[in-house]
């Protein structure tokens, strides 16, 4: 007789759990913070019995939060355009051409990647100083360039490839240059992927910590760098204002998330490396 | 080989929300036969096919398989136990294997012994004649190659049912000719029951026992070639099979004489003669006596190779035109020509197209005049082409 | 290549590798310059010799790979039978994929202080825990090896699931079909067939996550026992930079974490090329 088809559901049931589980602790580690930043006095039970803003205005007296997200949006901003300029051509070059040496250059180019922040960072923090860029917002936008580049490159190949030679060709037959090819096709062509590459690497670069560190100090300090400084230092201010501030960095990057998966799906989002 | 009789298709609906890909398909299935579902794209064939193997779930319907209930679209059997094989139009050959670790995959599951599975993939791949390349990667052989070790890949498991998913149309002219001989040549040796899915009718009269014709997820005829070639059920059927020259007009006179009937046409391309075998009791000549009785409307389909140049002058069924481009072919001219004035469809209206092939070529522009013969003229109602 | 082209590809790519020679070859070099020289300024060995004999230096080798291995393999674990599932799409796929995400947004800070409440002993995780009767007393979720390893593998799962279901979305369709029409279930399809190709996918997945949790540090301090079993080398690093000043040793340190990552990835390399032999790319056409 008919054999009954197998269920299915156990994949399902399995999938939902995980998810919601996972959900469950992102969600739980958010609300505790958010929660924290809001209330007083809240150390046991399940809900905050006091709500109040002086943690974030505390923070905010605390440091110039004016100018950590001036310059934290300045220096990512920057780095996400002038990273562009850069990966765009390169990763242009890499994903059309063969020759020979690329795939040692194209590993020289992901070596920032791969190596530690520290086997580099503080020689180039040493290059800061001595070209006295050290404790200047361009020091924190060259220096957080070296891991941003890599990834961009990345990112931007596989939706270079994407488009088909014979549309530049197509272009060149019909009289373009190669700079109208670039502004006429390619680009609005590969605008997904640029906006891919460009907001991923917003939010890395909000989140970089490890370079902007070496060569803060005085006026260039990213908000990273300052919550880092106040979460080491356990004792000298209240957590909750530590709290206030993570959020107000949570925010950020999360606005800048939105933004992006507005524009890109997660799956396009992807980089498919052979 | 396995023993079977019958697989029978009852009813087999496909429907995606509100948009129905396969429509009360119902066909019986032969043992050893082999069927193509023809049509143009996007007339369910593929559609139908997917239905079968289980890969996709029906919507209503039954699947049986000699008394074996596959498919009700309640509950069905899932496709990896039906013991039936597909070819891809795109191969599908597992990239990272061999062309020997492809066409034992499915031997290895079933846990035959080595040698045994040695045995029946050498079998296998000297019958696709592909001797010598079992330790080729797909991506090291040509399009012609990796479909026929996706075809042994089928056959060493012996399938109660092949399924072929218009495996020829990624290949190129002269390679999709040899691999529909070497098609031919398989199924004769091996029987085994086979549904082929393709658009193309020289590929489908080649090949098949029975043809099933399939326009957006309706059947509109199932026959042999020969029936589907020369005697197509619907204005659709015909022109797919190569039928042009549908004129319309209405029946002017209707003559039952044994099993022919004698019709005399109005169309737009002048006064026709045309004569049809249909038996009295087909449902055909009852249509087509009806549409004489209401006075609607019906069209015509001619084939070009049965329109031929004569001398001017009358006889039965006389089109004068005038060449307006020609197209040499070798053996024979393509002729898309324009009916002269005369007789043909109200004033105003542009010539009624011709079209034509014939052994001895006309120049464009030339006039000229054809006939054909009485028996060549199908005729139909014209509701039937909206169906 | 022509000429006129390859001028055109030189130009290209001059931006990038002026980049990369100034503001990382460079420098790179300089620091293993500055590994190999002592204070006074002559070519030494010292700095390694300095770190393989003092055994809390080594141990923060075993101690951060410890941390990193199994978390990476967890979070590329956990993300292949995800992005499994989710490849031919989902319902609710957008909103499920951006909370997976998520993570990437929060920095470490943020997780840390989450983590901190609540999974504390008395935040909410514990307090559900022992509501449920599952536990008797709280769990110690925080400031041990857990905490750490929870913190850095939330962070790095959303990298290796996004590029992972991006892999495993490009894996043809057909070939699913075609194993099942040849008798296999879903589970020797998924075997045989899908996870074979995802292994470049896997292996690459792998090694920017090990990277990523091998580098990690204020993780460790902030959620981990820093002074004690949660001692990384990168906190090693930093203590001699920042703490003892001594630059040169500093960046031996940095040098032997490189070494370490680049032997790790040169081993997931290679099993990567052990498992697939077979040609080139996967997908369509």
């Amino acid at each position: 007789m008919i054999a009954v088809s197998i269920e299915r559901r156990l994949p399902r049931i399995l999938f939902a759990a995980v998810i919601a589980g996972y959900i469950a602790i992102v969600l739980g580690i958010i609300l505790t913070v958010v929660l924290n930043s809001v209330s007083k006095g809240w150390y046991s039970g399940v809900l905050p019995r006091t709500f109040t803003a002086e943690w974030y205005k505390y923070a905010a007296a605390d440091h110039d939060i004016g100018t950590l997200i001036a310059v934290t949006f300045v220096v990512a901003l920057a780095d996400v355009l002038v990273g562009l300029l850069i990966a765009f051509p390169a990763a242009y070059a890499l994903a059309r051409s063969e020759f020979r040496g690329k795939a040692f250059l194209l590993s020289l180019f992901l070596l920032p990647m791969i190596v530690p922040p520290m086997a580099y960072g503080i020689p180039l923090a040493m290059l800061c100083y001595k070209l006295r860029l050290a404790g200047k917002v361009a020091g924190t936008v060259i220096v957080n360039l070296v891991p941003i580049v890599p990834f961009m490159i990345l990112v931007l190949m596989p939706f270079i490839e994407q488009v088909g030679t014979n549309l530049e060709s197509a272009a060149k037959m019909l009289g373009a240059g190669r700079a109208t090819i670039f502004r006429k096709v390619l680009i609005p062509l590969t605008a997904p992927g640029i906006l891919t590459a460009g907001i991923l690497s917003l939010v890395k670069s909000i989140s970089m910590f490890d370079l902007t560190y070496l060569i803060a100090g005085g006026r260039n300090q990213t908000i990273v760098v300052a919550l880092f400084s106040d979460a080491y230092a356990a004792g000298a201010r209240p957590p909750q204002s530590v709290d206030a501030l993570a959020v107000v960095y949570f925010l950020i990057s999360m606005t800048c998330l939105c933004i992006s998966l507005r524009t890109v799906s997660p799956t396009q989002m992807v980089f498919k490396l052979k | 080989m396995k023993d079977f009789r019958r697989i029978s298709v009852r009813h087999l609906t496909k429907s995606y929300g509100d948009k129905t890909a396969v429509d009360d398909f119902s066909l019986e299935l032969g043992e050893g036969e082999f069927v193509t579902f023809l049509g143009p794209s996007g007339c369910g064939k593929s559609t139908a096919l997917n239905c079968i193997t289980g890969l996709v779930p029906i919507s209503s319907g039954e699947l049986w398989i000699d008394g074996e209930l596959l498919d009700d679209g309640k509950r069905s059997v899932p496709p990896e136990r039906r013991e039936f094989g597909m070819v891809f139009q795109n191969y599908a050959l597992f990239p990272h294997l061999t062309v020997k670790e492809n066409v034992a995959f499915g031997l290895k599951l079933r846990k035959l012994s080595r040698a045994e599975v040695d045995r029946r993939v050498a079998d296998a791949v000297r019958l696709v004649h592909l001797d010598g390349y079992e330790r080729k990667f797909p991506s090291q052989m040509s399009g012609g190659e990796q479909q026929r070790v996706a075809i042994a890949r089928c056959i060493v498991l012996e399938p109660r049912l092949l399924l072929l998913d218009e495996p020829l149309s990624n290949l190129d002219a002269k390679l999709r000719i040899e691999l529909r001989y070497e098609l031919k040549a398989l199924h004769e040796r091996l029987k085994v029951t086979t549904i082929y899915v393709t658009h193309d009718q020289t590929e489908a009269l080649a090949l098949s026992d029975r043809i099933v014709v399939l326009r957006l997820g309706r059947i509109q005829q199932i026959g042999t070639p020969e029936a589907i070639y020369s005697d197509p059920a619907n204005p659709f059927v015909a022109d797919f099979v190569g039928f042009k020259n549908a004129w319309r007009g209405e029946i002017a006179a209707l003559a039952e004489a044994g099993e022919r009937l004698r019709l005399e046409l109005e169309t737009r391309a002048g006064r026709l003669e045309a004569e049809l075998a249909y038996p009295a009791g087909d449902p055909r000549r009852a249509g087509l006596v009806e549409a004489f009785e209401r006075g609607s409307p019906v069209v015509t389909a001619v084939r070009p190779e049965d329109i031929s140049l004569v001398p001017s002058g009358a006889g039965r069924n006389s089109l004068r035109c005038t060449a307006r481009l020609v197209e040499y072919q070798g053996h024979s001219c393509q002729v898309s020509a324009g009916l002269e004035a005369e007789g043909a469809g109200a004033p105003g209206d542009s010539p009624e197209r011709v079209d034509l092939r014939t052994a001895a070529c006309v120049a464009a522009g030339e006039s000229f005049t054809a006939r054909v013969e009485p028996g060549k003229v199908l005729v139909f109602p014209l509701g039937e082409a909206a169906r | 290549m022509s000429g006129a082209r390859g001028s055109g590809t030189a130009l290209l790519l001059f931006p990038a590798i002026l980049f990369v020679a100034l503001l990382f070859v460079y420098p790179f070099g300089y620091g293993l310059f500055t590994s190999l020289t002592g204070a006074d300024g002559g070519f030494t060995l010292g700095n390694y010799a300095r770190f393989f004999s003092t055994p809390r230096e080594v141990r923060t080798i075993w101690t951060t790979l410890g941390i990193a291995l199994p978390v990476t393999l967890l979070a590329v674990g956990l993300a292949v039978p995800l992005a499994y599932h989710m490849r031919r799409g989902i319902a609710g796929e957008r909103i499920i994929s951006f909370f997976l995400i998520v993570p990437v947004t929060l920095g470490t800070v943020l997780v840390s202080e989450g983590m901190l409440s609540f999974m504390g002993p008395n935040g909410w995780l514990n307090q559900l825990l022992m509501a449920l009767g599952l536990v008797s007393k709280p769990v110690q979720f925080t400031h041990n090896y857990a905490g750490v390893a929870i913190s850095v593998g939330l962070q790095g799962f959303p990298y290796a699931f996004l590029m992972l279901l991006g892999y495993v979305s490009g894996i043809d369709p057909d070939l699913e079909k075609a194993s099942q029409m040849l008798g296999a279930t879903k589970w020797q399809t998924f075997w045989k067939i899908l996870f074979p190709l995802m292994v470049p996918g896997i292996a690459i997945a792998f090694c920017l996550n090990f990277v990523m949790a091998f580098s990690v540090y204020p993780s460790a301090v902030l959620l981990g026992q820093p002074s004690g079993p949660q001692r990384v080398i990168a906190l090693a690093a930093y203590q001699m930079a920042f703490e003892k000043f001594n630059f040169n040793a500093a960046s031996a340190i940095a040098m032997i974490m490189a070494a370490i990552e680049l032997l790790v990835i040169a081993a997931v390399l290679a099993w990567r090329n052990g498992m697939y032999r077979g040609a080139s790319i996967v997908g369509k056409g």
